[in-house]
């Protein structure tokens, strides 16, 4: 068989995995007696149907492009990381002890760098261990960072329990972070401008996302860094050749993609939160892998798909409102089955579309 | 004397309670492995079978049907790590993590459609809904219990003493001498997939209809995970997993029975690290620091038939 010409390759084919998957959402939503084509439409004005709708789908997104990056970035490494969730928690820890400790002494314009970059360092660190582990000792990082998960878990809830908990508090969470550790809000900003838009959750967070695939583009495929790390990707035996230090290479992919992830603290603990909470990365560490996978591990694709990801979990909560018989767990079904479907049975598609396309011997 | 004694008991069927489910799984998730299929997604398989079973056991008023529905569920996932991982050699990892995603949605969207509870099933109070007890009734041993029990001496002869055995771990360490003998791959790892399903989809109905009067959602709460802990903490031999799962449902027990106790001379052990222990343990293993775990060889290599 020819292999596919490359715009089947790079466009069609995600294009009819995610088609699949709808199919099959399609079916399971006409299953629970829901019509497909109300919800979609449901799903669609909920998305996208006004400024605030608008403005949550794109705080949604913020995160899912800050776990797909991480996951593409491990991913160009040849190193799988499915640790997005705890490094993300353990991220928002790193952001959130921060703020906790500075924010009564650091104005705003320098409370933020130092939470953001505490975030990064946190993250990175959760995802230090899994690759010191992989690099030295020889253990697969898919393993130690699902366990990394757990023990993230365990952890937070211990802190927040214990040691972090406000004074007087019932809920397991911290005290409120003062002023200097809020992000602006993107509405406020634009409000200041003299544009009118309608309060949603959307922050500064998103203009740190975008730098970061941007940055992420630059540093994979224009940096000799960037460089050496996708050769042992795609080969690790010519990376040795050619003078790179594996080790090393898997410690930084891996710290890179930790502090992507713990970026997520960022927007959710000093976009929204407020303070440090139990839960706040909420899958969204695992659907970054759906979210890398469907974009091609590649920033733009990233972007995009993160976008689409945001639509839905906005989408699919104000669908969860209007249709009693659906809950928002739709959403993760449907992430779910992207994932399936543009990772695991990438390839189911190939077979019919290499007959569709190949060239025909004339009659 | 005595209460040291009843203590010691209590302690002793509260570990085999909450290692029933590991065992089942772990057992599965062996056989699976040995063969060189990875399996991340025995969450997922153990989550979907528990919520069949109580789904359809608090429909019918029958444990059985509940049990049947549960094996059929987790089979049906199985089969769709076999078509994405066998047949269509995807990343067994990737397909993995979609399955426990998927579950982890659906079987609360299909609950919340079919029972209007937010995700969680009706209680199963009536008689036959649920398993019980056999023989103690104080320490829920009920039938699955000694299924369990039963699945690893029977894990080791087959996988050590039989001739599906035997070519099943050769499909694990090198695929293509079982080819070059003109036996099927593919049909080994189906078949080995196909058992795992089995003994999850038992693990999961015994969370929801024997140990648990129903399902919630998440229920499995990362045992699953445990259960593949253990395969690997064992070394990937039935009886050394059977060992780890008994010591991980062990700490779960002392864990449940420390919850908010102080011990003499420590002060309050935080719940939270006896909880994160099998995790941290495992990673101690596998970082070579307590003997050394390998895997099987051919493990997550999807294997390409030359034409």
């Amino acid at each position: 068989m020819k292999p596919l010409p490359r715009w089947a390759d790079i466009v069609l084919m995600p294009l009819i995995n995610i088609a699949l998957a709808f199919v099959i959402v399609g079916i399971i939503v006409a299953v629970i007696g829901v019509d497909p084509g109300k919800a979609l439409k449901l799903l669609v004005v909920g998305a996208l149907g006004s400024s605030e709708s608008i403005g949550y789908t794109l705080y949604y997104a913020t995160n899912f492009i800050f776990t797909g990056l991480a996951v593409a970035v491990a991913f160009h490494a040849g190193l799988f990381n499915i640790g997005g969730e705890g490094q993300a928690y353990i991220g928002g820890l790193g952001c959130g002890l921060a703020i906790l400790a500075l924010d009564r002494y650091l104005p705003a314009w320098a409370m933020i760098p130092v939470a953001v970059a505490a975030a990064a360092l946190f993250g990175a660190a959760w995802a230090a261990v899994p690759a010191w582990l992989q690099a030295w000792r020889g253990s697969h990082i898919v393993i130690t960072t699902i366990m990394f998960n757990f023990v993230a878990s365990a952890l937070m809830v211990y802190l927040l329990v214990n040691v972090l908990i406000a004074p007087g508090s019932m809920t397991p969470q911290s005290r409120n972070f003062a002023a200097s550790g809020k992000l602006p809000q993107v509405h406020e900003l634009l409000d200041r401008l003299g544009f009118q838009v309608a309060p949603s959750a959307l922050n500064l967070s998103i203009v740190l996302a975008i730098a970061c695939c941007f940055l992420a583009w630059v540093f994979l495929w224009h940096t000799p860094w960037g460089y050496a790390l996708r050769t042992m990707g795609h080969n690790p035996d010519a990376a040795i050749y050619a003078g790179t230090n594996l080790r090393r290479m898997t410690m930084l992919a891996m710290c890179l993609s930790g502090a992507l992830a713990g970026f997520v603290g960022v927007n959710e603990l000093m976009g929204v939160h407020q303070r440090i909470v139990l839960d706040f990365p909420a899958g969204y560490g695992f659907a970054g892998i759906a979210v890398s996978l469907m974009g091609r591990n590649h920033p733009l694709g990233i972007v995009l798909a993160a976008l689409l990801f945001g639509a839905l979990q906005q989408g699919g909560a104000e669908l969860a409102f209007d249709v009693p018989t659906i809950t928002r767990e739709m959403v993760v079904v449907i992430q779910g089955l992207v994932i399936l479907f543009c990772g695991a049975l990438a390839h189911l598609p190939r077979p019919w579309l290499q007959y569709l396309l190949a060239p025909r011997a004339e009659p | 004397m005595n209460d040291a004694a009843t203590l010691v008991l209590l302690t002793l069927a509260a570990t085999l309670r909450e290692a029933t489910p590991l065992v089942l799984c772990a057992m599965g998730g062996l056989f699976s492995e040995r063969s060189g299929i990875i399996d991340v997604g025995l969450e997922g398989k153990m989550l979907m079978a528990a919520f069949f079973a109580a789904a359809i056991s608090a429909v019918t008023g029958s444990a059985w049907l509940g049990i049947a529905a549960a094996v059929a569920a987790a089979e049906v996932l199985a089969l769709l790590h076999g078509f994405a991982c066998i047949t269509h050699r995807g990343n067994q990892v990737v397909s993995g993590v979609a399955i426990n995603i998927l579950s982890a949605g659906l079987t609360v969207v299909l609950g919340n459609a079919w029972f209007n509870r937010g995700g969680q099933t009706p209680a199963l109070e009536a008689p036959g809904q649920r398993l019980l007890p056999l023989f103690f009734p104080g320490a829920g041993d009920n039938i699955l219990m000694y299924v369990a029990l039963a699945s690893v001496p029977l894990t080791w002869w087959v996988i050590t003493r039989t001739r599906f055995g035997l070519r099943l771990r050769a499909v694990g360490e090198m695929p293509l001498a079982v080819d070059t003998a003109g036996i099927s791959v593919p049909g080994l790892r189906y078949r080995a997939v196909l058992l795992c399903g089995l003994l999850s989809g038992l693990a999961g109905a015994y969370l929801s209809i024997a140990q648990n009067a129903g399902f919630g959602r998440d229920m499995t709460a990362g045992q699953g995970f445990i259960a593949l802990a253990a395969v690997i903490f064992g070394k990937w031999r039935p009886f050394p997993a059977f060992g780890a799962c008994l010591m991980f449902g062990l700490l779960d027990a002392v864990a449940i029975r420390l919850q908010g106790v102080r011990v003499p001379g420590i002060g309050e052990v935080p719940v939270q690290l006896i909880q994160a222990l099998p995790y941290l343990l495992t990673m101690f293993l596998l970082a070579g620091f307590i003997g050394r775990a390998i895997a099987p060889k051919a493990v997550g290599v999807p294997y390409e038939k030359e034409h």
